[in-house]
C-alpha cells in the first residue's frame, strides 16, 4: 500500500519536526544535528531487540531515554558557548555519531544493521499497525507540546527566545530551561528513531547523516518555527512534494536549501507561524466567520466572557 | 626525529589551509556576530572554479586569481542581498539562511559538475626540497607560501589601512562605530570580499593537496572552521590562525602517532569539546568577551 508507506514516512518526520520544534522553535536553539539523536534511538532500539532479544515495547522507551541522556549531556556541554555556536557543536555531534555507526563493527559498520520486525498480538507488526502506533505517538507529542506551551517552562522558554538577557534578569535559569528543552526534544527523536528502525528492519549510518538533519530543520522552518501546526504542516508539505513531483526528489537539497534561504530572507516566520502572512490571513478570515483561530489570547478572552 | 619533523610540516600545511578556510567566517563573526556557514560553500565553489580555470588556462596563478575573484563577487552579492537585510532579525535567521545557501550551492555544484570526484593535478613551476630523510613536496611549499602571503595581506589591511581601522572599530562595537561615522556597510562588504576569496583559496589548496574535488567537500570544513573560530576566541584573526595551526598539528600528530578510533576529521570536534569544558571563551579571546 503506497499511500500507507508514504504516510508512515511522513508521520516519522512529523515526530522529528515536532521534537526539533521544541528545541529550535520554543527555546531558540539552532541545532543542526537532530538526525544524530534519531540515529542513536534507531541503533539503540536495534541493539535492544535484535542483539539482546528484548521486546520492542521495552526498546521504544529505552531508545528515547538513551537518546535523551546523551542529548542532555551534549546540551550541558553546548550551553558553555554562545547560543549560535550550538549549531557548530550539533553539526559536529552529527558527524561524529554517524562516524561511530559507520566505523564500529558492533553497529554493523558500513554494512548497516538488520532489525527484527516486532511482534504484536502474536504476529509480525503490519504497516497498518505501525501507522496507528505513529499516529498515537504524534497525538501524544502534540499534547506534550501544548502542555509545554501553556506551562511555566513554555513561558520561560518564550522569554529566553525573545530576549535572553531580559529573561536571565527576571531570574530565569536560562541554561536549565535550554537543557530541559534539549532533553525533551532528543528523547522524542530517539523514540522516532526506534520506530523507524523496526519499521524499516534495516538501518544504515547514512540514514542519519547531516542531510537528514537539514531536512528536519527545513520542515520546521518552512512550516513556521515555534508552532505545532507549523512543524506538522512543514513535515507534510516537504514529505508530500517529492511524491507528487518526481523532479523534487532529484533536486531535493537544491529545493530545501533554496527554501531555507528564501524563507529566512522574506518570511522568517514560516508559512503558518505566528505573524506570518498566510496565518494572519487565515486568522482574520476565521475571526470574521466567528471562529476563534485557537490562539491563547482569544481563548482566554472567550473564557472571561 | 625526521619523521616527527615531516609530520609537523604536514600539520602546518593543513593548518594554514584551515586558517584560510576559517578566516572569512571568523571575520564575519567578529563584526556581525552571525555564523556564516555559506563560507564553506565558497570553499567548494572556489575549488570547482579553480579546477575549470586550470583546465582552461593551464596556469596555476591564473586559476587562483580567477577563482578568488569569482567567489569574492559571490560574497559581495549575497552579503548585499541576503545578509544585510536580515541583520536586525534574531541571529538564528541569518544562520539558517546561510545553511540554506550552503546546501543550495553544494547541490548546484553537484548538478553542474556531477557527483563524482574529479582529479585536480597541478604542475607547480618549481621542484621539491629534498634532504636525505626529509621531503617537502612542491605543492606543500606552494600552499604554505601562498597562505602566508594572503594572511600577511590581511594583516596589512586590518592594521595599516583606513578601512582596516574601520573594521577594528566595528569589531569592538558596531553601534558606536556607526555613530562615529564608520561606513559599516563598506566594512561588511570588505569582510565578505576577503573572507570568500580566502575560502576559495583554501578550497583550491585542499583539492591540490588531496588531488580531488567533489560537491560535498565543504561539509567537513563547515563544522571544522566553526570549531576553529570558537577555539580562536570568536572572531579574533590572530587567534583564528593559531587555532587553525593547532588543529592541523594535533590532527596530524594524533593520526600519525597515537591513532584514533574515529576518522581524523572527528579529532577537531573532540578537541573543541575538551576546550569548551576547560575554557569556554576560547583559547585567545582578548578582543571579544
Amino acid at each position: 500500500m503506497y499511500e500507507l508507506v508514504v504516510s508512515i514516512n511522513i508521520g516519522i518526520f512529523i515526530l522529528l519536526a515536532l521534537s526539533l520544534n521544541i528545541i529550535t522553535g520554543y527555546s531558540g536553539q539552532p541545532t543542526l544535528g537532530h538526525a544524530a539523536f534519531f540515529g542513536i534511538g534507531a541503533y539503540t532500539g536495534a541493539v535492544i531487540t535484535t542483539k539482546m532479544g528484548l521486546s520492542f515495547w521495552l526498546a521504544l522507551p529505552l531508545s528515547g531515554i538513551v537518546a535523551g541522556v546523551i542529548g542532555a549531556l551534549l546540551g550541558l556541554v553546548s550551553q558553555r558557548v554562545r547560543n549560535d555556536f550550538l549549531a557548530v557543536t550539533t553539526i559536529g555531534i552529527n558527524f561524529v555519531t554517524v562516524a561511530v555507526f559507520q566505523y564500529v563493527p558492533f553497529f554493523g559498520a558500513s554494512f548497516g544493521m538488520s532489525v527484527k520486525k516486532p511482534v504484536f498480538m502474536g504476529h509480525d507488526m503490519t504497516n497498518l499497525e505501525f501507522f496507528v502506533l505513529i499516529a498515537v505517538l504524534i497525538v501524544l507529542v502534540c499534547l506534550l507540546c501544548v502542555r509545554i506551551q501553556n506551562s511555566w517552562i513554555g513561558l520561560a522558554l518564550g522569554g529566553i527566545r525573545n530576549n535572553e538577557a531580559a529573561a536571565a534578569a527576571m531570574g530565569i535559569d536560562v541554561n536549565r530551561f535550554r537543557v530541559i528543552a534539549f532533553t525533551i526534544g532528543t528523547t522524542i527523536a530517539g523514540v522516532a528513531g526506534s520506530v523507524y528502525a523496526h519499521y524499516m528492519t534495516f538501518i544504515y549510518s547514512s540514514d542519519f547523516a547531516f542531510v537528514t538533519s537539514i531536512s528536519i530543520l527545513s520542515m520546521v522552518v518552512v512550516g513556521g518555527m515555534g508552532t505545532i501546526r507549523g512543524a506538522v504542516a512543514g513535515a507534510v508539505i516537504l514529505g508530500v512534494l517529492p511524491e507528487l513531483f518526481r523532479f523534487v526528489s532529484d533536486y531535493r537539497m537544491l529545493i530545501y536549501g533554496g527554501l531555507l534561504t528564501l524563507m529566512m530572507r522574506f518570511q522568517p516566520e514560516g508559512l503558518l507561524g505566528n505573524n506570518s502572512l498566510l496565518w494572519n490571513g487565515i486568522s482574520s478570515v476565521l475571526s470574521r466567520a466567528g471562529i476563534s483561530p485557537g490562539s491563547r489570547e482569544t481563548k482566554e478572552g472567550a473564557a472571561d466572557q | 626525529m625526521d619523521m616527527i619533523l615531516q609530520q609537523v610540516i604536514n600539520g602546518i600545511v593543513i593548518g594554514s589551509v584551515y586558517a584560510l578556510t576559517a578566516m572569512g567566517a571568523a571575520l564575519v563573526y567578529g563584526i556581525l556576530r552571525i555564523l556564516d556557514l555559506a563560507n564553506a560553500a565558497a570553499y567548494a565553489m572556489g575549488a570547482y572554479a579553480g579546477l575549470f580555470l586550470y583546465a582552461a588556462t593551464g596556469n596555476v596563478m591564473l586559476a587562483f586569481a580567477g577563482a578568488l575573484l569569482l567567489t569574492a563577487l559571490f560574497g559581495l552579492v549575497i552579503q548585499k542581498y541576503l545578509y544585510v537585510p536580515v541583520l536586525d532579525r534574531p541571529p538564528i535567521v541569518p544562520l539558517i539562511a546561510s545553511i540554506g545557501l550552503f546546501i543550495f550551492v553544494q547541490d548546484l555544484l553537484r548538478l553542474i559538475a556531477g557527483p563524482h570526484i574529479r582529479e585536480f593535478q597541478v604542475r607547480i613551476p618549481f621542484g621539491e626540497i629534498k634532504t636525505e630523510s626529509l621531503t617537502v613536496n612542491s605543492t606543500w611549499i606552494f600552499i604554505i607560501a601562498l597562505a602566508a602571503v594572503l594572511l600577511l595581506f590581511l594583516w596589512y589591511i586590518l592594521t595599516r589601512t583606513r578601512i582596516g581601522l574601520a573594521w577594528r572599530a566595528t569589531a569592538q562595537d558596531l553601534e558606536t562605530a556607526k555613530a562615529m561615522g564608520v561606513n559599516v556597510n563598506r566594512v561588511v562588504a570588505l569582510n565578505y570580499l576577503l573572507g570568500y576569496s580566502f575560502a576559495a583559496a583554501a578550497g583550491i589548496m585542499v583539492s591540490m593537496l588531496y588531488n580531488s574535488v567533489y560537491p560535498t567537500m565543504g561539509d567537513v570544513p563547515a563544522y571544522k572552521m566553526l570549531a576553529i573560530i570558537v577555539l580562536g576566541g570568536l572572531g579574533n584573526p590572530v587567534g583564528t590562525v593559531a587555532a587553525a595551526l593547532l588543529i592541523g598539528l594535533v590532527e596530524t600528530l594524533v593520526a600519525g602517532y597515537v591513532g584514533f578510533f574515529l576518522p581524523r576529521d572527528a579529532i577537531a570536534f573532540v578537541v573543541l569539546i575538551i576546550v569548551l569544558l576547560l575554557k569556554p571563551e576560547g583559547l585567545m579571546s582578548k578582543t571579544v568577551k
